[in-house]
């Protein structure tokens, strides 16, 4: 994959440091090119059949037309949330529609964000996604043309969910796009927001979503952060969310994943401070020749921090799923608190997996504990509801949605956890 | 109305059932008494469609349909119900949307009209009720946490929901103390019917003195060694199965 030095966007020039920044990404990624399996963390996936793709790096000023019903987690009728939408990565503020916000909070386009809140974004932007030695940060960081910023001030509570729509209109198969958003999240002390990510597709063309999250948690900031991909089965899509949490900071993530033909999810927490809590849970539901990676970095720098992660997969077909997830206990974070359990049911044998995890501990005083199962749906149960006159594929569905809604019901947002639970039901029940 | 005839099933290549024959008129309840290990279970599990057995000679018909050709659903919708002698747990469904599922299943096979939610809930509650459950127990995930009579009572519970022509009750009277076994009891009675044909499995004679039986069975190595009527069970009771060959001491 070679990016189109003419074609690339930037974000609005006339800024010295922006501009270094942008040409450290390129560079770096000129460097680095993609990831190849032979890296260590990225075994699994080999993103070979992106780079042999022509990509195009979505021009901005995107005016294709959506459908006028925009996914959203909320109820049509009820309070709606604050929603940012974007077409092949470019703000349409035309379409968004982000309310009446609590005073000093910031909710819009990264790029007209330059304007107002240069300061803020120079203060944040590539602090925790460093360009150095992670070639999608570089790339995304290099081609970065729009993005969304979230700033609360100080004890804001939002009260209504933020919601990013990110929709892919590629306009052939022959000269597919690729774009680079990045979502700024700066909470500060105290603050509370719910942000929910959509990715879908408006057709049927492959597109690049190459995503770069930075999160800034100040101490004692509460985000609730939940992303549904779904987006057609010839795109591509790479998130690399990275955050920091300081003291008594709390995170709680759900990734939800029935889209793509090559997707991953990279998540690189920090806790950064004294009692720190990390909530990261997921589910993903695969088929045909998806091709599905998790990987998480829960690092404990600090002490008495926690983290809980579930995640449950769903196989079908020729689907691969990869699930690394790596928690990291560094010296000094004493009484840290960490599970992580991984369970995947593989519905056909041509299904794979591979599954990762990893604890590596560095201080004596700690609970820290890892679970991987992959099996197959209970034969026994399927009989018993089988016997009882429920049709097998009616039942299977059954036992498939108990096993993904487990995971789903930790969203401690109702309106959220209902939304997704009809959306993995949508995957059990197509048509 | 149930009719088995010369039935042969093997596990892999060990045969298990070898020539059953068996017929159960409409309105009749049959008893099959047999030591531990000498096929019940796999007889009822045939008769609902479990995979993993393999007929080599037989048939099974019910109201002279041909059973053995049908999937486990067709059967439930042609009326066969079997009570399982261990209930399976299934995390994660409620008893509700199971019970639901069930009903509705059964009942667009048999071309009646489908109930809503309102209308479900109105029937199983009254059902429930019958059988001395909570209403809190339709919203606990299936048999997860139940004790053994909670489960057992919930089987009765799918049986009275579903009316089927023909139920199948494996060891329904194993784990349950007496006040249990006579609930238990008294919800099979009160579907006992002229159009309802009943199989009672068992390995004591206990549950046949609340359920009183038409015929008894004595299955032993596979096979049906005697028939009688109800005295059976009590003789069987005073002297074991030893005269056909099974210590059960052993
Ligand atoms: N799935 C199976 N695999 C191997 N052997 C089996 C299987 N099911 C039953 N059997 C054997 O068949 C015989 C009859 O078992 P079962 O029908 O459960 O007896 P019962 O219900 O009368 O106690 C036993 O010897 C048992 O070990
Ligand atoms: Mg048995």
């Amino acid at each position: 994959m070679t990016p189109d030095a003419e074609d690339y966007s930037r974000l609005t020039p006339g800024l010295p440091w922006l501009e270094a920044l942008q040409t450290e990404g390129r560079r770096r990624f000129a460097d680095l090119g993609l990831p190849t399996p032979r890296q260590e963390a990225w075994r699994f996936t080999n993103l070979g059949p992106l780079g042999r793709l022509p990509w195009r790096t979505a021009p901005p000023g995107s005016t294709t037309l959506v459908p006028e019903s925009l996914p959203s987690v909320v109820p049509a009728g009820g309070p709606p949330s604050h929603r940012l939408v974007f077409v092949n990565g470019t703000w349409r503020p035309d379409l968004s529609s982000p309310g009446a916000l609590p005073e000093g909070v910031v909710l819009t386009g990264l790029a007209s964000a330059l304007t107002d809140h240069a300061g803020l974004i120079e203060a944040h932007l590539g602090r925790l996604a460093a360009v150095d030695g992670h070639a999608l940060i570089a790339l995304n960081t290099g081609f970065l043309a729009s993005g969304a910023l979230l700033a609360l001030p100080a004890g804001t509570v939002l009260e209504r969910p933020v919601e990013l729509v990110m929709m892919g209109a590629g306009t052939d198969a022959e000269r597919p796009l690729a774009w680079h958003p990045r979502v700024l999240v700066v909470a500060g002390a105290g603050s509370r927001a719910t942000l929910v990510e959509h990715h879908v597709s408006l057709n049927r063309h492959p597109g690049f979503a190459n995503l770069v999250a930075e999160l800034f948690l100040a101490p004692g900031a509460q985000l609730r952060h939940y992303k549904v991909q779904r987006e057609n089965p010839e795109s591509f899509h790479l998130a690399t969310v990275t955050g920091r949490l300081q003291h008594d900071a709390g995170y709680e993530g759900f990734l939800l994943t029935t889209g793509g033909r090559l997707s991953r999810n990279e998540v690189r927490l920090v806790l950064d401070g004294a009692g720190a809590t990390v909530t990261l849970n997921g589910a993903y539901l695969v088929r045909g020749r998806q091709h599905c990676d998790t990987t998480t970095l829960i690092d404990h720098a600090h002490p008495r921090g926690t983290s809980r992660q579930m995640f449950k997969g769903v196989l079908d077909a020729e689907a691969r799923a990869v699930f690394q997830g790596q928690v990291l206990v560094r010296p000094g974070a004493q009484r840290t608190d960490g599970h992580q359990l991984h369970r995947a049911l593989l519905l056909s044998d041509q299904a794979q997996i591979d599954a990762k995890p990893e604890l590596e501990i560095h201080a004596d005083d700690v609970k820290c504990s890892h679970g991987a199962t992959v099996g197959d749906l209970d034969d026994d149960a399927l009989f018993y509801l089988r016997a009882r006159g429920i049709d097998r594929d009616c039942a299977r569905a059954l036992l498939i949605a108990a096993f993904v809604n487990e995971a789903i019901a930790e969203i401690t947002d109702p309106t959220v956890a209902t939304a997704f639970e009809a959306l993995a039901d949508g995957w059990l029940t197509p048509g | 109305m149930l009719e088995i005839t010369n039935l042969h099933a093997s596990v892999g290549d060990r045969p298990i059932l070898k020539g059953i024959d068996l017929s159960v008129q409409a309105g009749q309840v049959h008893a099959i008494m047999g030591p531990n290990g000498s096929g019940k279970s796999t007889l009822s599990y045939i008769l609902a469609g479990r995979e993993g057995y393999t007929i080599t000679e037989g048939a099974v018909t019910l109201d002279g349909r041909d059973l053995l050709a049908q999937a486990p659903e067709e059967r439930a919708a042609s009326g066969v119900f079997l009570a399982f002698q261990y209930p399976v747990e299934i995390p994660g469904v409620s008893n509700a949307t199971f019970l639901k599922a069930a009903l509705n299943g059964v009942r667009r096979r048999r071309g009646e009209k489908e109930l809503d939610a309102m209308e479900f809930l109105k029937l199983t509650r009254v059902k429930c009720r019958q059988l001395g459950m909570t209403d809190e127990m339709l919203k606990r995930a299936v048999n997860v946490g139940f004790s053994g009579g909670e489960k057992k009572r919930n089987e009765v519970l799918q049986m009275a929901l579903l009316d089927p022509r023909l139920a199948v009750l494996d060891e329904t009277d194993s784990g349950l103390d007496i006040d249990a076994l006579r609930i238990v009891a008294d919800g099979v009675n009160a579907l006992r019917g002229p159009d309802r044909a009943m199989l009672v499995i068992t390995h004591y004679q206990r549950l046949l003195s609340y359920i009183v039986p038409d015929r008894v069975h004595v299955l032993a190595h596979g096979r049906i060694q005697r028939s009688g009527g109800k005295e059976l069970a009590l003789e069987l009771e005073a002297r074991g199965y030893a005269e056909f060959g099974v210590d059960e001491a052993a």
